[in-house]
């Protein structure tokens, strides 16, 4: 990643101090990214090149896109001051479902995904409607759900495995967006995307810029706004060139990518955001300010429900069958990742790219562990500290702030 | 001699001076108040004092009975017989008042607690303090007058010598206000010294004998009360100007009847069987000043939460009409929409989302307002909360500061701000000047007056008499649940309100 580093020859010391001076009073916003950055390097180096090779990074991207998925939603309920626990339960039911639908009963595999998008927002839904309206403790009734949606897949399979899928299904999880250009070496179309989206973002990034400026409420120094975003732009340019020269940008990328800038935009730019926010911050504050606090609870858990239904389509068509044992312990996975990206357990505070980084260092950990052949054992133990080792800085940081 | 000595205290934050020089000396056995704006220090100092900011984090020598001290924690303090009593009460309220008493320092052989002890010692305090109540009572289930006596117990548990009182009476209503006082009094009596900060300066003028004044971090006057103590002489001290009123000049121009409220009755949402409102009828005018007076638990924060999309209360009935229609208050949106706005009395738990910044508190009851399509225009967005910091002269480094860093007047400017952006025509302020410094509050009131002006109808809930009778056209006396007076503000006068309430009370 030698191309990365040629900005900072440019500047000059005194703005690189000035630089290094606004890291360190936005150290809560960036630690995490360098963290991810550190950690892939880590591995990169570790693994001797492998972390980084395109079918290992394709295979990363594959691997985590479910936790991912589900991470966005739980930044949401974890924002607005609840949890869920029932979402791996939930995962492992839809696909049990999936496969029930479209192996045993022939259904055809484009309807019976609606099916369980809309069985998982109606779950979602039912377990919101205890917590925002009744104000059941959402431990509590995620936690029945979880043990409801994990019986509920046992009798659903009757406790077989059941698979395989048609192809069209299986694509959902291991397709890639096809060559439109005919590239005899890689895959062209996809590094165009790549390339077009790195610009887009680098794009929209240099307008909020000028924006915040012209009303002065932008203290981020020059250089390090270059750096940032060459940074930015050049990683996200490398990987889809290192996707591209394996098989192009995996189908899932793109679902992942779509709901990123959504949740993304949803979350900080719409007035439902900004609510959700208001709510995990102080709910009655917020209920006095006339927002509908119950109503948007409810959505928040039914929208769980929804990603979560939506992962457990991606995981079964990756595995290419649905088992009594998918999905279970992964609520951990994504309430972890959820923390690791900077969400707060009281509520009110984190972001959707917060989560979905924390989500990568989590998977690359994951993968980069497994490359090194160190066991099972030993993953959990360093996953855990470093989850305790995240929170602990961010609640550091957050007192000398 | 005196007991204490703080002499040349300095502290600071990372670009701040908190404390500049600062002495305090008080004699054994009296009563000192320590006097000021919000922000101008005292908390910054008693801190200091109980050693939250550990000796070395600051410039200046502690010098308590002639020694001098270096307290690294509260504990170090304690063990000297330096108790602070905190505004905020530190109690745990699902336990009971004995244990609470004893938190921390348990009457206990080997770690098992020894419950007899325990509450014959507690009984012994709490009849030191003037408090009938068993020690195995939930403090939960206490009045806040009460929980604030079992706070003094507490640190009588601890051979209190210096007792520091922060804003006691702050949250209690008249009565409880005067018990305490006079339990000051009582102990000074029994040799204890106090130290009393507080914005109330009548009670000040009536117990404490000698005042400190700070203002921006350094000590400006220190003003002996023996001969009498004007309160217009502490507060020229306080802001450093003389506030020849404290209420700005009005000229009101009232006009047609804008709500009008019949037998609105409320029930406690816990026990229905108990009416918190009581057939309750008024009306306010466009420009008009409305106040509602009464004790602490007369029912006024709870008559305007119910009107307020009834957010309190059960089994609510009556009659609320705006414009002469009759109004749909059932949810605060719809209330909101409707025109009514209620800016609560608890701006920490009730008011704002504290972790967020100034711009994004101002425009959350009408976030519509700054949005398009449901998409939030930052940019107006902006717009907005800086019109306001400017309108209101909130004190900030600016629209992006979070509105916990903020003092309590600058943060009452911030929960106004967000009301005045829903732009409504009635407007309940529920004691929109607890816990705010002098200059803070004649700003307040400035807006308040320049609402009224407008054509805004404006109804003030305030256990400040003297503000009531300072800022309002008409009064409305609540006791009980019950509207038991109304006066023009011209007729009324502190001892009409008290002997008002006081025949409605013997009466029931």
């Amino acid at each position: 990643m030698t191309e990365t580093t040629s900005p900072h020859a440019e500047t000059s010391p005194s703005t690189m101090g000035a630089s290094f001076a606004f890291l360190k009073t936005h150290l809560r916003e960036y630690g995490i990214l360098f963290a991810l950055i550190a950690i892939m390097l880590f591995f990169q180096v570790a693994t001797g090149g492998i972390l980084l090779k395109p079918v290992n990074l394709t295979n990363l991207i594959l691997q985590n896109s479910y936790i991912v998925i589900m991470a966005i939603g739980m930044l949401m309920v974890i924002v607005c001051g609840h949890i869920d626990l029932s979402v791996g339960s939930v995962l492992g039911f839809v696909g049990a479902l999936a496969a029930v639908m479209i192996v045993n009963w022939g259904v055809p595999w484009l309807l019976a995904g609606v099916i369980c998008l809309g069985v998982g927002a109606v779950i979602g839904a039912a377990q919101g409607f205890w917590i925002a309206y009744f104000r059941i403790p959402s431990f509590i009734v995620t936690l029945a759900g979880m043990l409801v949606f994990k019986g509920l897949t046992l009798w659903l399979l009757e406790g077989q495995s059941v698979g395989p899928f048609p192809a069209q299904f299986r694509l959902i999880s291991s397709g890639f967006v096809p060559d439109l250009l005919g590239g005899a070496e890689m895959n062209l179309f996809s590094l165009l995307i790549g390339i077009a989206v790195a610009s887009l973002i680098l794009g929209l990034a240099i307008r909020t810029r000028r924006q915040e400026q012209t009303r002065g409420i932008n203290d981020e120094p020059f250089a390090f706004f270059a750096v940032k975003n060459a940074l930015i732009f050049a990683a996200l340019v490398y990987m889809s060139w290192l996707m591209a020269d394996f098989r192009g940008l995996p189908n899932v990328f793109i679902v992942m990518a779509l709901l990123i800038a959504v949740y993304s935009f949803v979350t900080s730019r719409t007035t439902f955001g900004r609510r959700i926010y208001a709510i995990g911050g102080n709910e009655k504050a917020a209920s006095l300010s006339g927002i509908n606090s119950q109503r948007l609870t409810f959505l928040t858990f039914a929208n769980m429900g929804m990603l979560a239904a939506l992962a457990g389509l991606v995981f079964a068509a990756r595995l290419n069958t649905a088992t009594p044992k998918a999905g279970i312990a992964f609520e951990l996975d994504v309430i972890a990742a959820v923390f690791i990206g900077g969400a707060s357990m009281s509520g009110g505070v984190g972001t959707v790219v917060g989560a979905v980084i924390g989500a990568f260092i989590m998977g690359v950990m994951n993968n980069g562990m497994s490359i090194l052949g160190i066991g099972i054992d030993w993953q959990q133990v360093i996953k855990g500290l470093v989850l305790l080792a995240a929170v602990i800085f961010d609640v550091m940081n957050k007192k000398k702030g | 001699m005196p007991i204490l000595e703080m002499r040349g205290i300095t502290k600071e934050f990372p670009g701040v001076k908190a404390l500049d020089n600062v002495n305090l000396s008080v004699e054994e056995g009296e009563i000192h108040a320590l006097v000021g704006e919000n922000g101008a220090g005292k908390s910054t100092l008693m801190k200091v004092l109980s050693g939250v900011y550990p000796h070395g984090s600051y410039e200046g020598d502690i010098l308590f009975d002639g020694a001098v001290k270096a307290f690294h924690s509260i504990r170090d303090s304690e063990r000297d017989g330096i108790i602070i009593i905190h505004q905020e009460l530190a109690l745990v309220p699902l336990l009971s008042v004995g244990e609470n008493i004893f938190l921390g320092n348990e009457r206990a052989r080997g770690g098992v607690i020894d419950w007899h002890e325990t509450n014959h010692r507690a009984k012994d305090l709490l009849e030191r303090v003037g408090l009938h109540e068993r020690p195995e009572t939930i403090v939960d289930d206490l009045g806040l007058g009460k929980q604030q006596l079992v706070e003094i117990a507490k640190a009588l548990s601890k051979n209190v010598r210096l007792l520091i009182l922060d804003e006691p009476t702050s949250s209690l209503n008249e009565t409880d206000s005067q018990k305490l006082l006079d339990l000051l009094l009582e102990f000074k009596a029994k040799g204890i010294t106090s130290i009393l900060i507080s914005h109330k300066l009548n009670e000040i003028s009536r117990v404490a004998d000698t005042i400190t004044v700070l203002r921006d971090g350094s000590t400006v006057s220190r003003l002996d009360c023996e001969g009498g103590i004007s309160e217009d002489d502490i507060i020229r001290d306080m802001v450093g100007r003389s506030l020849e009123d404290r209420y700005p000049p009005r000229a009101p121009r009232i006009g047609e009847t804008v709500m009008e409220v019949r037998n609105w009755t409320v029930h406690h949402p816990l026990h229905p069987e108990r009416k918190v409102v009581d057939n309750v009828s008024f009306h306010v005018r466009k420009g008009e000043v409305l106040g509602i007076a009464g004790l602490m638990g007369a029912g006024r924060t709870e008559l305007a939460m119910s009107l307020f999309g009834r957010s309190y209360g059960r089994d609510i009935s009556g009659e609320a009409l705006i414009g002469g229609q009759p109004a749909d208050l059932s949810t605060v949106r719809r209330a909101v929409n409707a025109g009514l706005a209620y800016a609560t009395e608890d701006r920490k738990t009730f008011g704002l989302v504290l972790d967020q910044t100034i711009r994004r508190n101002i425009p959350l009851a009408k976030l519509e307002a700054v949005a398009r399509n449901g998409v939030v225009d930052s940019h107006r967005e902006a717009e907005v909360a800086e019109t306001y910091r400017d309108r209101l002269n909130i004190k900030s480094s600016s629209i992006e500061q979070e509105v916990v860093n903020l003092s309590g007047g600058n943060q009452q400017k911030v929960v106004l701000s967000k009301w005045l952006f829903a732009d409504p025509d009635i407007l309940i302020l529920d004691e929109p000047t607890r816990g705010i410094d002098v200059g803070a509050k004649f700003e307040i009131y400035t807006v308040i007056r320049d609402l009224a002006a407008s054509g805004k109808a404006i109804i003030v809930i305030s256990s400040e008499m003297p503000e009531l009778l300072g800022i309002t056209d008409r009064l409305y006396v609540m006791n009980e649940g019950r509207f038991v007076g109304e006066m023009p503000t011209a007729e009324a006068s502190q001892e009409r309100i008290m002997s008002t309430i006081i025949k409605t009370g013997q009466a029931a």
